[in-house]
């Protein structure tokens, strides 16, 4: 055969394994979501969203989990935007080239990617142990933990495409520094920094990891924020993970609810990021 | 309006300027601290398990809370055989899609594509961990590793690895959902660096003839090394630390064994199954150790990705 003959086909055969590395990852993505549907679609009932978690072999739901996974993701999204925000505008606006700044940046992108669990043990530690038992305030802090970093970085990027004309504009009418960033930056960046918050969300509706020694379960509905609380994750954790088969169709029912919240979110925060960056 | 008024108020703006300027510099403080703050917790918990054991902590296999002995090597080496497999297949799977998403996609699927290719990262490790265990452990268990027994099993040397019964639950099914989930954080990185091959280098190679797999090989990659060595860096931060989906797959026991089918455990999937249950203060401690090597060795490894991706920012800033 002609070299050029076997380069061809070197390239035909290097190009079909990229395009079954793509088939792979998606193939992987629907079994995913076809097993979620499939066996969590049975477990869908009115009793799910109503009644609390059961002991084994008797009827129950997942209502007090989903209030607490609910509750939790909201407090900790309430308490983590305002600091992901501020560190960000330092970043974007007062820090910039500095070396403070260079170093926040380098941390910021470390606690990013930082193994979950490292921040339960963290709140562990600093909370619970002070506090003396598990609570859902421990797990919001730990929750808040995550969400600082997701809002920092995507702060920090939206604030940046802000074009420097309108800060000029704004200072060169004499508005003071903090006016400009809050009332004119911000107001450009809206798009962008509510999609790092819904991101932000997404990645904390799902996590286990931190709240396992923070807010730990609960088997009771419970709205005392000073007291363990039930969550879906931990909740699917400990009931898939049981003998029981009743649990194991909640465990299914709960991981549905909450990977189809999560994509959602996810592709609600993707269209408004192409909107904002259509319309600047 | 009088100047007195005029000048009171821009006074008052003043000291808001001050304030919001310190406010958001001190909040960036903090995220600062945070990071030092986990390493002196981690520290401090630790402490009585290092000072108990001693260096032997790092090498010993023991892990027996009715004895009180503890030791971290089995979930030290879970961690890293696990992290491997992973990279092993996660690592030529996410190039491939990167190299797929940036030459060979028509431009109308790249956007959908890329996205659901990024969807695979925003499912919870959790979702992964049921799936594995419903779904994955016994199909693997009735197919793929029996298969792979048969195949490679009395090959002298490598059948080592494929030895023992096929239980589903093991390293290989843990490294396996892992590659999986570190796959969307890799090709992520290795897609956005491809992006920054300029066309010039691209359009010359195939003006003299190259075909797209000759371009991506000797021009895209070299080009890019430094980049790719990053994101999967960053791929391995992720794995080593990935905690729920492990902890329903690996079988959790502290053992080490050659065979890839063979259970056993990783340091986080220790600290999730055994942290609420601990009972003595050294059993704790030594819970806590653990977390602190795995902090350690995730921040080093994290390091040097941003180091690396640092760097391949500067030089396309000049």
């Amino acid at each position: 055969m002609s070299r050029y003959g076997r380069r061809r086909i070197a390239n035909r055969v290097y190009l079909a394994l990229s395009f079954a590395a793509t088939a792979l990852g998606l193939v992987f993505l629907f079994l995913v979501l076809y097993a979620l549907l499939r066996n969590g679609v049975p477990a869908l009932s009115g009793p799910l969203f109503t009644q609390a978690t059961p002991p084994p072999g008797s009827a129950g739901g997942l209502a007090n989990a989903i209030y607490g996974s609910v509750v939790m993701t909201i407090t900790a999204t309430l308490v983590g935007t305002p600091i992901g925000v501020l560190t960000g505008t330092f970043l974007a606006e007062y820090g910039k080239d500095s070396r403070l700044a260079a170093v926040v940046r380098f941390v910021n992108d470390i606690l990013l990617s930082a193994p979950s669990i490292i921040i339960g043990l963290f709140v562990y530690e600093v909370v619970v142990k002070n506090m003396g038992h598990f609570s859902a305030w421990a797990g919001s802090v730990a929750l808040a933990l995550i969400v600082i970093p997701v809002v920092v970085r995507t702060t920090e990027n939206m604030l940046v495409l802000v074009p420097n004309s309108l800060r000029e504009a704004a200072s060169a009418l004499g508005t003071p520094q903090w006016r400009v960033i809050v009332e004119i930056i911000y107001r450009a960046a809206l798009q962008g920094m509510l999609t790092g918050v819904m991101l932000a969300v997404a990645r904390i509706a799902g996590e286990t990891a931190p709240l396992l020694f923070t807010a730990l379960n609960n088997q009771f509905w419970s709205t005392d924020m000073n007291a363990p609380m039930a969550n879906l994750p931990v909740v699917i954790f400990q009931f898939a993970l049981s003998p029981y088969s009743d649990w194991q169709v909640l465990a299914w029912g709960g991981a549905m609810l909450i990977t189809l919240t999560i994509l959602v979110l996810n592709i609600l925060a993707r269209i408004l990021a192409s909107w904002s960056n259509r319309s600047p | 309006m009088a100047i007195a008024t005029v000048s009171a108020q821009l006074g008052r703006q003043r000291v808001f300027d001050v304030l919001f300027r310190g406010a958001t510099r001190a909040f960036a403080g903090l995220v600062l601290l945070l990071l030092g703050g986990v390493m002196v917790a981690l520290g401090v918990g630790a402490w009585p398990a290092f000072s108990h054991f001693g260096p032997a902590f790092l090498t010993s296999t023991a892990w027996n809370p009715v004895n009180d002995q503890y030791g971290a090597l089995p979930a030290i080496f879970g961690t890293l055989m696990t992290s491997l497999i992973a990279m092993l297949i996660g690592v030529p799977l996410a190039v491939g899609v990167a190299v797929f998403l940036t030459e060979l996609c028509p431009p109308l699927f790249r956007r959908p594509i890329g996205t659901m290719i990024e969807l695979l990262a925003a499912v919870p490790s959790i979702i992964y961990g049921i799936w594995g265990l419903f779904v994955l452990a016994p199909f693997l268990q009735l197919t793929v590793q029996p298969f792979l027994i048969d195949l490679l099993g009395d090959i002298p040397v490598i059948g080592v690895l494929f030895e023992g019964p096929p239980l589903g639950l093991g390293m290989l099914t843990a490294g396996f959902i892992l590659a999986m989930m570190v796959l969307p954080f890799i090709t992520a990185v290795v897609r956005d660096v491809f992006l920054t091959v300029p066309s010039v280098l691209r359009e010359s190679a195939y003006g003299i003839g190259a075909t797209t797999s000759e371009v991506v090989r000797s021009i895209v990659v070299p080009y890019t090394r430094t980049g790719i060595i990053g994101g999967v860096m960053l791929g391995l931060g992720r794995a080593l630390g990935e905690t729920m989906a492990v902890t329903f797959v690996i079988g959790n026991a502290h053992e080490i064994h050659a065979s890839l089918f063979a259970p056993g455990t990783t340091i986080s999937a220790t600290l999730a199954n055994e942290f609420t249950e601990a009972v003595t203060p050294l059993y704790v401690s030594s819970l806590f150790a653990l977390g602190f090597i795995l902090f350690v060795i995730t921040f080093l490894v994290l390091a040097a990705a941003k180091l690396m991706l640092l760097q391949l920012e500067r030089r396309a800033g000049t």
